[in-house]
């Protein structure tokens, strides 16, 4: 029974049958923010072994990081960042059982979407203007 | 025909031939990551943008050093395990474990490329 019809089984309807909705939106988002944060990461690791080099090495890093195209890679890594977050204690908030209905989903949705919004602006005017 | 019965051959190969292990592992790293990526934004974030002596200085203080590296080294783990994860869903066969091997090597190298910079800004 278990090796009847093995590798050709039919595949659930994917992403494309589907007309996008708040629910299905933020949780590709969700998947595009966490993966999508690792260009930050490795960024700030180079500029770290950078500054641990010495002040040549420094200069290489931060001129990358503190160009327009460095900023722009971190301000928007910044809002991917509130976004997973958020996201993320939807994910915890859902895993203890609790929020699982359409509504209460939907209300958590627009509150992801709008506190990452929100959280990003605060965080951007606090690091880039202090 | 096999003899093994359905029940001995289904055993211990659930479609992702292991437990639980990886969403616990990953729901552990994501509420570690809600107390230290605050942290890391209030105590190591402000040292980007800064000069070579202000970076080093900064960095050689114990509390900006030290959630730097666990908040770099646990975001590492967060995303080899996440990665992995989007790698099961959409590639399959020989592709699926290169992808899952080099982003697990890449992701355990820049860890500790960053514990080492980090050591040696602060020691």
């Amino acid at each position: 029974m278990a090796d009847v019809n093995r590798g050709s089984r039919p595949l659930s309807p994917h992403l494309q049958v589907y007309r996008p909705q708040l629910t299905s939106i933020t949780s590709i988002l969700t998947r595009i923010t966490g993966n999508a944060l690792i260009v930050a990461m490795l960024m700030i690791v180079w500029w770290l072994i950078a500054a641990a080099t010495g002040p040549d090495a420094f200069a290489v890093a931060d001129g990358f990081v503190t160009s327009w195209f460095g900023i722009l890679i971190l301000a928007l890594s910044l809002w991917a960042l509130w976004y997973h977050f958020l996201a993320g204690v939807r994910h915890l908030i859902w895993d203890s059982g609790v929020g699982l209905d359409l509504d209460t989903a939907y209300k958590l949705g627009y509150g992801v979407v709008g506190g990452s919004f929100v959280l990003w602006l605060l965080t951007l005017i606090i690091l880039f203007a202090v | 025909m096999s003899y093994i019965t359905d029940r001995k051959r289904a055993n211990r190969w659930g479609s992702a031939k292991s437990g639980t292990q990886h969403f616990w592992r990953m729901k552990v790293q994501s509420v570690a990551l809600l107390v230290l990526i605050p942290l890391f934004l209030i105590a190591v974030a402000p040292a980007i943008g800064k000069d070579y002596a202000g970076v080093t200085d900064h960095l050689s203080r114990p509390f900006p050093a030290i959630i730097a590296v666990l908040t770099l080294t646990v975001s590492f783990l967060h995303f080899a395990d996440g990665f992995q994860t989007l790698i099961e869903d959409y590639v399959h066969g020989l592709w699926e474990k290169v992808l899952i091997i080099g982003m697990t090597c890449l992701c355990w190298g820049a860890s500790v490329v960053a514990i080492f910079a980090i050591a040696r800004l602060a020691l």
